[in-house]
């Protein structure tokens, strides 16, 4: 291998596939799992002491909805007590009187808040949950007495780029410190709805103009990340910082994986922890070695002097769009299929806008595109 | 529309410190500090993590300069820019408040 193999920093636990929202553009893979398929708390619990010991500094509890884990609490305070830094990951809705106060007290580090929009009927609509907005809105403001710094999350979309002018205003007046305009990666269920979610040309460059003027306006009042749309890009994201390069996933089962899509590359099969250590994992899995470094690059990845910045871009596009995992990410606009990105935005906007045109999300729930096993 | 916060500028007088979600923390498996914040990971040199662990919500950035410059035998005036320019950056990604 080219590189040297460097511990992880940061993983992301998905803690459980339940989740009282369905947004058509979940990253969860199409294959929910049941409850009856999440590691149990004691497991979780050894697998983050693990993970301390190999280097992770930074744990982002995730799910589904993660506070729907009754252990919630313990599982904070396991990690706090390896002074791991806490993120946690919520859509916010449903979260019991005094939950965040105990998530605080158990050395809760920070909450990331999603908001479906910034007008309480988009909120509602894109996670098709009634009342949704409003329960954010507590949520942050629990968040915030509780003395919890807050991110607010805005997925982008077709459907609610016109709001990004106003989820700037709603991260302010609810006291982020943060704020994630984060367009919208086509895999998982955004994948199956792209054509419902693919914003346009014109929104696209609109938003940019609106997110740069907001991010030097408000230096030192607000951190804006603005998490760009692959589908528009000149060059793609170092997707994960790098396959397997320094973070990793765990879903609900103890599968671990380098990224969240990893599952759609049909060569690779992923190992559960349990029996496996995490550690061998990590350096051994032959799937987390599949496109580690630059050795596994094509051309024009292998020769270009941004194969250490982009590393590749991210495994699963190039597998959903040019049908090969070692293929240069397609959002490159290096790569020879690099026009068939403009093609399907073209062909989403054709159909999002035809006059017969019926609202078709693939809302995410167990069951609504594949059985899980 | 709500009261904006204000962007806070450095002055001598400031007092700065880290947040509660800040952190500073030795990291054994890479045997050097990390500044854990929310979503970002810092390795500080040893000059900035040396003025970051001034910032102890007591010294102003005036004593935490005279400070630097005694204990680095360097002149007062050149860390006082570079000490103000760094504060005024992490102020500015919110990892230090003024």
């Amino acid at each position: 291998m080219s590189t040297p193999l460097l511990p992880p920093i940061g993983m992301l636990a998905e803690l459980t596939h339940r989740c009282p929202l369905q947004c058509p553009y979940c990253s969860n893979p199409l294959e929910l799992l049941k409850a009856n398929r999440e590691l149990d708390t004691e497991t979780w619990l050894a697998l983050f002491s693990e993970a301390a010991d190999l280097g992770v500094l930074q744990v982002h509890l995730s799910g589904g909805e993660p506070t729907l884990r009754r252990d919630l609490e313990q599982l904070i305070a396991g990690l706090a007590g390896r002074g791991v830094y806490t993120n946690l990951i919520t859509a916010g809705v449903g979260i019991v009187e005094g939950r965040i106060e105990a998530f605080a007290e158990a050395g809760l580090d920070h909450l990331q808040l999603s908001f479906q929009g910034a007008r309480p009927a988009t909120t509602d609509r894109i996670g098709n949950h009634k009342g949704a907005h409003e329960k954010k809105l507590e949520t942050a403001r629990r968040a915030r007495a509780a003395g919890l710094p807050l991110t607010i999350n805005a997925p982008i979309h077709r459907h609610n780029i016109e709001e990004v002018p106003e989820f700037i205003d709603l991260a302010l007046a609810l006291g982020a410190e943060r704020l994630e305009i984060a367009n919208v990666q086509y895999a998982g269920w955004a994948l199956t709805n792209r054509d419902q979610l693919m914003p346009e040309r014109e929104a696209v460059d609109r938003q940019a103009e609106i997110v740069a003027e907001a991010q030097e306006r408000l230096a030192g009042i607000i951190n804006i990340d603005f998490v760009t749309p692959d589908y528009f890009a000149i060059y793609p994201k170092p997707c994960m910082g790098g396959w397997a390069r320094d973070a990793f996933m765990v879903t609900p089962d103890g599968t671990v994986l380098p990224c969240h899509a990893a599952q759609t590359i049909p060569s690779l099969s992923f190992e559960r922890f349990e029996p496996r250590r995490l550690s061998s994992i990590w350096a051994d899995s032959p799937a987390f070695n599949a496109f580690r470094g630059t050795d596994w690059m094509q051309e024009p990845c292998r020769s270009c002097d941004r194969r250490e910045i982009d590393w590749g871009g991210c495994r699963c596009q190039a597998m959903a769009i040019a049908g090969d995992a070692a293929a240069t990410d397609p959002a490159c606009a290096k790569s020879p299929i690099h026009a068939r990105m403009a093609m399907l935005i073209d062909e989403a906007k054709r159909i999002a806008t035809a006059p017969s045109r019926e609202e078709a999300f693939v809302y995410r729930r167990i069951g609504a595109v594949t059985e899980s096993a | 529309m709500m009261a904006l916060r204000e962007r806070a500028v450095v002055s001598l007088r400031s007092v700065p410190s880290l947040p509660k979600h800040v952190r500073i923390q030795y990291d054994p498996v890479r045997q050097a500090f990390a500044v854990l914040s929310p979503e970002k990971i810092f390795w500080p040199n040893d000059i900035s993590l040396d003025i970051l662990r001034r910032c102890d919500g007591r010294s102003t950035a005036g004593d935490i300069i005279a400070g630097l410059a005694a204990d680095y035998e360097a002149e007062q005036e050149a860390v006082a820019t570079d000490v103000i320019a760094f504060l005024q950056e992490w102020s500015d990604k919110l990892l230090v408040r003024l």
